[in-house]
């Protein structure tokens, strides 16, 4: 760029001012405040904590339009609408009087700031509720000028914004990056050669959207978009704390997502299951089994610790996590005190708490595996027909008896033996004959009761001494108590979940559990509620936990709509419509496209009624998804964040994901979907640093050492490195948006970590077996393994002096290869050979192009 | 809002003006984005002309160079291209490094710096009830327990005349030197709540730890080790992890676990087989196809991408060469305790394999590192959590640290960097008074409770007072009558040693202008020299 065309640039950026919003509503043509874009944040930032809901300083409350321009403590009024100039709040805010201006710290109010509150209140001081607790209504698409770029609504409402700033949208990405970029975020897995050959040479028109429709069907996206909402859920293998015992049943919430999400459950199910599964009528195991959402908090066994102290906390988290996963909305501040900017009183924090405070952990019963439970029904049957069996031939055989020694033949005869020996012990001597017997005295005693009236104790007495007298009888009775030890256990085990238990909720004060206060019951939001109210399935009682879920997944609602398809967009995109994914509040980012939310937000929660790859197709099948990611420096000038969305993004992959790709293109990857976590090699000395060293990492063996990263056991207090150091969430509190960071310690891991080092082993097996030619077209091959497109020829030569001179060295230093091969040896390739490959193809697995989404 | 009329874009590589309409709306960009960018973009392209400039060295270097940048500026471009960028503190200060020790359990401040003739004296009789009204214990049971004196003499030492046990000589040979902070408390009475209040301010999870906060807010002055080092010895603390990850900040400001043995940094070395000049030209080969990508896409984070390859590298030479001591005279190993045998007969809690030379090593390994530009070295040694057995284990700990942390002391200040160089020794609270007593008996035994309401921490250098004792407690110990201070006014005022105003240094998270000190934190002019 020349030194004038840049000054040109800045100039002209400096001065205007442009938001995408205005964009796409080009008929407000005239200047305007928008009080929920400009001037909110404006009193958040800089007046409501002393002039709002906590403290009305002067008597001043910014926060609601009557008090605003109520008279002060002063007998000044702070806002007369249509009258700047008499307005104690202009006049303090731009004095230069020290004593008088506000804010009085150092953060004063810029110029234009200052010009933006002029003219609202020369407007009349208009309130209006913030934008994000509107209403969502469907938005019509823009018209725009180059209507052959649009492949489906969204492309409008993107394309009236770039045309709006004079700018064109990207040409559509090369097919192969196409199809890589598809596979990395529908299932987080690379093609293979053979899948992206299908692809390029299909000249149907619909080959992408029957692509999409393909990888919608993997059970490989229910991994993927699964692990996205483990985020949310804060899903761990250990309870968290000093302690942090395992939970070794804890996957089976994680198999419960990864299968809904397979299932495409619509989302106001998805969300009325995990969050009162226990409430629905006749309830199913996996519906209660769904409710482990919120059992994901952490459990703290530390010795001393009061149990209520953590119980509070754990609900204190479920409130809050609740409120900013499907709301988009920070509670935790209102958990101590009314919150100072969005509109969230502590008492209402308390309310919101009593849909949690009545529910506690819960002990769930069910089937190991699906497996156990058929070989359980089998062996239970076989046991019950042998059973069966049995009980006939002893009935038989006791029936026979009792034919035999008529009771009363048993008394006398006791009774005559008694007089011939002076004894009262039976006489089994020369047992000859039965007859001959002599019972004793308790059966005697029994048998002397009338049969009808004998007890059940009486009648096994009697029937012992029956069985006694007949070694047959005996033989099948103990056959019998045999078999009754054999009777198979139903191959159950517990895991936690929620359910409802009735408990009284009282405001803490400063939210310490040691000061509760008054008491208050279960209710939703006001300022959410004043236009989308509550629905309560009983008059009589507050609102539970299903009312609450129902009430969030209404296709009404405001913020989960908005929220949600906001987090799949991010996924999509690498930057939300609304940046702040995690914040809809007040302070959050205003959407950039906020028509586009609108508009997604609508169809997500009616026409698609709430299915997740509806809602992802559309946006797949979009020209503004499938726009190349190639940065435009002309455009990056003025738009650097790419808001405008003027190309599409790149981004490195998640930490589980870069393990994934590497094992998947050396060939080791297990596809197996589900199950228990495991525990891939992990370097010594790491799980030492838990406490008490309580734990001890046992490697998996076999295929569990390649599963995908989302199954590695995670540990609180001491997760898997390389998975933290690519930024995988500590898993403490929900996370709706990763870090995406970039360090030193990452280059370390991918180049030196022993996982990936087998991988370039194995990748180098796979290659050398798989392609045959000279080293080039090994390269190549190689290449397009990792990259999906075909190398360039300098890429080649690149790599080629680096195996060339790598080959050199092992054929001089077999030792070095050896130690290189040995995990995974080519019997037909020599070993300096393998060594050269392992080490050319590591540096492949560490090409940027292959760790981003591009 | 600013208005305009029609202006134009020049598009620079056709150099043709493109006429744009004037915009109604205020800029979801800001000024500082924009030059930045722009800064960016120009050397994009003239990179690409150049040709021969390596652009991931440009752009890191020049990532270096941009010390200008205030700790609460507008950082995310440059984060794009090193976030351990150094950068001015909000205001000039004496301390560029710390170092954290941290003793994880919490020791008895009874025993070691809060001397308590009355509490001795009342060896044996139970505390007034009135005292107890509304305490909670984690152990003790309330009805039966005994004021437990100490049995260690406390003696006076240099010229400031500082009161220590008997327990360290040692620092009682740098008393001069120490800040003694008798008045500190907390919230907190569990040890993983208690330690993540110490290290985050706060005792949630998911925050930023100290260390965080300061490569955060300052970046690291090292070019080939990590910003933020923690070193452990004896057994693992409660919190474990928990307690040096950056929460909601990037890893890029996560504490780096170091091992004083071995590989020091996991994955710092090229797999066995792979010789150096193999794994330098597969570096090459990797950042000349990165560098082609980079060409054709122009995405900065491939320029940091290269940039992290290339300290990596670096510190792949470095981090060996810092944990390799045979450079230190005997005499630094010896005044370090560097080959201490353990002692026989004593052990207990904190003891872990060779934990007196391990502890020793962290030590001197951490003058290593501020001589090397690390900003936050933690030392992690657990546990001193002593419910029982006292005298057997309290001198076990007390034998294993007390040298190794006067040498270090000494030696920073005979090389002319305690000034510059904050040491603190801390931990998650104290422990009590009474006696535990978990048996419900009514007799004295050897062990104490976790104590909240008031314990003792050392701090030394960074421009803090030396040889003063500040704040103390009542006649036994139990509560603060002097100049209490709170977890977070220690952090206000470590941060303040740095040039850093802890009200300022904020990061935006769901909302909230989150702080290391929470809600709270007062800066303490009296520790200030």
């Amino acid at each position: 760029m020349n030194r004038t065309a840049l000054i040109v640039f800045l100039c002209c950026s400096c001065i205007h001012s442009f938001c995408i919003a205005g964009a796409e509503k080009n008929q407000r043509s005239t200047q305007q405040v928008s009080f929920s874009r400009d001037i909110q944040p404006l009193l958040a930032k800089h007046c409501l904590i002393c002039h709002g809901p906590n403290k009305a300083e002067g008597g001043l409350r910014l926060d609601v339009p009557e008090k605003s321009t109520a008279k002060l403590d002063s007998g000044e009024r702070a806002i007369i609408p249509g009258h700047p100039e008499r307005s104690e709040l202009l006049r303090r805010v731009s004095t230069a009087d020290e004593s008088e201006q506000m804010p009085p710290d150092d953060t004063s109010l810029t110029k234009s700031e200052v010009k933006l509150l002029r003219q609202w209140i020369q407007d009349g001081a208009p309130y209006e509720k913030h934008w994000s607790y509107r209403p969502v209504n469907a938005p019509v698409p823009p018209e725009v000028k180059q209507e052959s770029w649009i492949r489906n609504p969204i492309d409008r409402f993107v394309l009236a914004g770039l045309e709006k700033m004079q700018l064109t949208p990207s040409p559509e990405a090369a097919r192969p990056t196409l199809i890589k970029r598809l596979y990395y975020d529908l299932i987080g897995l690379p093609p293979s050669p053979d899948e992206v050959d299908a692809f390029l040479n299909n000249s149907r028109p619909d080959a992408y959207e029957r692509l999409v429709d393909h990888l919608l069907k993997s059970e490989h996206f229910g991994e993927r978009w699964g692990r996205h909402w483990l985020d949310q859920a804060r899903y761990a293998d250990s309870d968290g704390y000093e302690k942090d015992n395992p939970r070794p049943e804890a996957w089976r919430y994680r198999d419960w997502v990864i299968e809904a999400i397979n299932n495409d459950m619509p989302f106001d199910q998805f969300t009325i299951e995990q969050l009162a599964g226990d409430l629905l009528p006749e309830a199913t195991t996996t519906q209660k089994l769904a409710t482990a959402f919120h059992r994901q908090t952490l459990t703290n066994s530390e010795g001393g610790t009061d149990p209520e102290e953590f119980r509070v906390e754990a609900t204190f988290d479920r409130a809050e996590t609740t409120a900013a996963v499907w709301m988009g909305l920070t509670m935790t501040c209102a958990r101590c005190h009314s919150h100072k900017y969005d509109q969230i009183s502590h008492r209402e924090y308390f309310q919101f708490y009593s849909f949690f405070n009545n529910s506690s952990e819960a002990k769930l019963s069910i089937p190991q595996s699906e497996t156990a439970m058929e070989q359980y029904h089998q062996a239970k049957q076989t046991y019950e027909s042998n059973l069966e069996q049995l009980q006939v031939r002893f009935s038989v055989k006791l029936a026979e008896l009792q034919t035999v020694l008529k009771d009363q033949d048993i008394i006398n005869r006791s009774i005559q033996k008694k007089t011939e020996n002076g004894s009262q012990q039976a006489d089994r001597a020369g047992s000859g004959s039965l007859k001959q017997t002599a019972a004793p005295e308790n059966v005697i005693q029994a048998l002397l009761v009338n049969a009808a009236k004998r007890s059940g104790k009486q009648k096994t007495i009697i029937q012992d001494y029956l069985i006694s007298l007949d070694p047959e009888a005996a033989a099948l009775s103990k056959e019998l108590i045999e078999l009754k030890k054999s009777r198979p256990q139903p191959p159950l085990v517990d895991i936690q979940v929620m359910a409802k238990e009735d408990r009284e909720t009282r405001i803490l004060n400063r939210g310490d559990f040691l000061q509760p206060g008054e008491p208050v019951q279960s209710d939703v939001l006001a300022v959410i509620l004043q236009s989308h109210p509550l629905p309560q399935r009983s008059r009589e009682k507050p609102a539970d936990r299903l009312d609450l879920a129902r009430w969030l997944v209404d296709p009404n609602h405001p913020l989960t709509p908005r929220v949600k398809v906001n987090h799949v967009w991010d996924h999509l995109f690498g930057r939300g419509l609304v940046s702040t994914v995690n914040d809809f509040g007040v302070r959050g980012e205003i959407p950039t496209h906020p028509l586009l939310l609108d508009w997604l937000a609508w169809s997500f929660s009616h026409d698609m009624r709430g299915s997740r790859k509806q809602l992802i197709k559309q946006i797949v099948l979009s020209a503004t998804y499938r726009q190349s990611s190639r940065v435009r420096p002309e455009i990056a000038v003025i738009d650097p964040e790419n808001k405008l969305l003027s190309r599409q993004n790149r981004f490195r992959v998640e930490a589980e994901i870069i393990r994934d790709l590497c094992l998947a293109v050396s060939g080791l990857l297990s596809e197996k979907v589900g199950g228990p976590s495991v525990f891939p090699p992990l370097p010594s000395g790491v799980t030492e640093l838990s406490y008490n060293n309580n734990f001890k990492w046992r490697t998996s063996q076999g295929e569990s050492r390649y599963r995908r990263g989302m199954y590695t056991f995670f540990k609180r207090t001491s997760p898997y490195p390389t998975l933290m150091s690519f930024d995988c969430p500590d898993s403490n509190t929900t996370r709706l948006k990763r870090e995406n960071s970039n360090t030193p310690i990452q280059a370390l891991v991918t180049l030196n970590n022993a996982v990936f080092l087998e991988a370039a082993q194995a990748m180098a097996k796979r290659v050398l077996n798989e392609k045959q030619g000279t080293d080039a077209e090994r390269l190549a091959y190689a290449l397009r393994l990792s990259l999906t497109r075909q190398s360039e020829k300098e890429e080649v030569t690149h790599f080629l002096q680096l195996l060339n001179t790598a080959r050199e060295y092992y054929q001089a230093h077999p030792q070095d290869a050896d130690q290189l091969v040995k995990q995974h040896p080519v019997p037909t390739v020599d070993g300096a050979e393998l060594a050269a490959w392992i080490t050319t193809l590591r540096m492949v697995l560490n090409l940027d192009e292959f760790l981003v989404r591009s | 809002m600013q208005r305009c009329g029609p202006y134009h874009l020049v598009n620079v590589f056709t150099n043709k003006r493109i006429k744009v309409a004037p915009m109604k709306y205020r800029s979801p960009i800001s000024t500082e984005q924009i030059t930045e960018s722009t800064r960016r973009s120009f050397l994009t392209t003239s990179a690409s002309g150049i040709g021969a400039i390596a652009v991931g060295d440009l752009l890191y270097r020049d990532g270096l160079l941009q010390s200008a940048q205030s700790a609460s500026g507008e950082r995310q471009q440059s984060d794009l291209i090193n976030p351990l960028t150094p950068r001015q503190p909000h205001f000039s200060a004496h301390s560029k490094a710390c170092i954290f020790i941290f003793m994880a359990g919490a020791p008895s401040q009874i025993d070691l710096f809060d001397p308590k003739p009355v509490l001795n004296e009342r060896h044996g009789q139970p505390l007034p009830e009135s005292m107890l009204k509304n305490i909670r214990f984690a152990f003790i049971k309330k009805e039966n327990a005994l004021l437990q004196g100490s049995p260690y003499q406390f003696r006076r030492h240099g010229e400031c005349g500082m009161e220590l046990s008997e327990l360290l000589p040692h620092l009682g040979g740098v008393a001069d030197d120490l800040l003694l902070v008798r008045s500190l408390h907390t919230e907190q009475f569990n040890h993983h709540p208690g330690q993540l209040m110490m290290q985050c301010g706060r005792s949630t999870f998911g925050l930023p730890s100290m260390g965080s906060w300061l490569t955060y807010g300052l970046g690291s002055e090292s070019q080939n080790l990590p910003g933020y080092v923690v070193l452990t010895s004896g057994r693992g603390s409660s919190g474990g992890a928990t307690l040096w990850q950056s929460g909601y900040l990037s890893s890029s400001y996560s504490g780096v676990p170091f091992r004083n043995q071995g590989e020091p940094v996991l994955n710092l070395m090229t797999p066995g087989g792979i010789p150096d000049k193999l794994q330098r030209q597969g570096l090459d080969v990797l950042r000349a196809i990165n560098q082609r990508q980079y060409d054709q896409v122009h995405d900065p984070d491939i320029a940091a991408r290269i940039a992290s390859y290339e300290l990596a590298f670096r510190m792949q030479t470095a981090a060996p060469e810092l944990i390799n001591l045979t450079g230190e005279t005997k005499a630094t190993q010896e005044a370090y305790g560097l080959n201490r045998p353990e002692p026989e007969g004593i052990g207990g809690r904190g003891k872990q394999n060779n934990t007196y030379q391990s502890f020793a090593r962290n030590c001197l390994l951490a003058r290593r590192m501020v001589e090397r530009g690390v900003r936050f070295i933690n030392i992690i040694y657990a546990s001193w959590d002593h419910h029982s057995n006292i005298p057997e284990e309290l001198p076990y700990n007390t034998g294993c640290v007390d040298q190794p942390i006067a040498a270090l002391i000494k030696d920073l200040k005979q090389r002319g960097l305690l000034d510059s160089t904050m040491v603190v020794w801390g931990s998650e609270f104290g422990r009590t008074p009474l006696g535990e007593n978990r048996s419900g008996n009514r007799s004295v035994g050897t062990g104490r409770d976790h104590h909240p309401h008031a314990f003792s921490m050392l701090m030394a250098g960074g421009g803090l007072q030396r040889g003063k004792t500040y704040g103390a407690t009542d006649e036994i110990g139990w509560n603060i009558i002097e100049k209490p201070v709170h977890v977070n006014d220690l952090h206000a005022t470590i941060l303040n040693q740095f040039g850093l105003d802890h009200l300022k240094l904020t990061y935006r998270f769901q909302g909230r202008d989150f702080r290391l000190t929470d809600v709270g934190g007062h800066v303490i002019p009296e520790w200030i020299s």
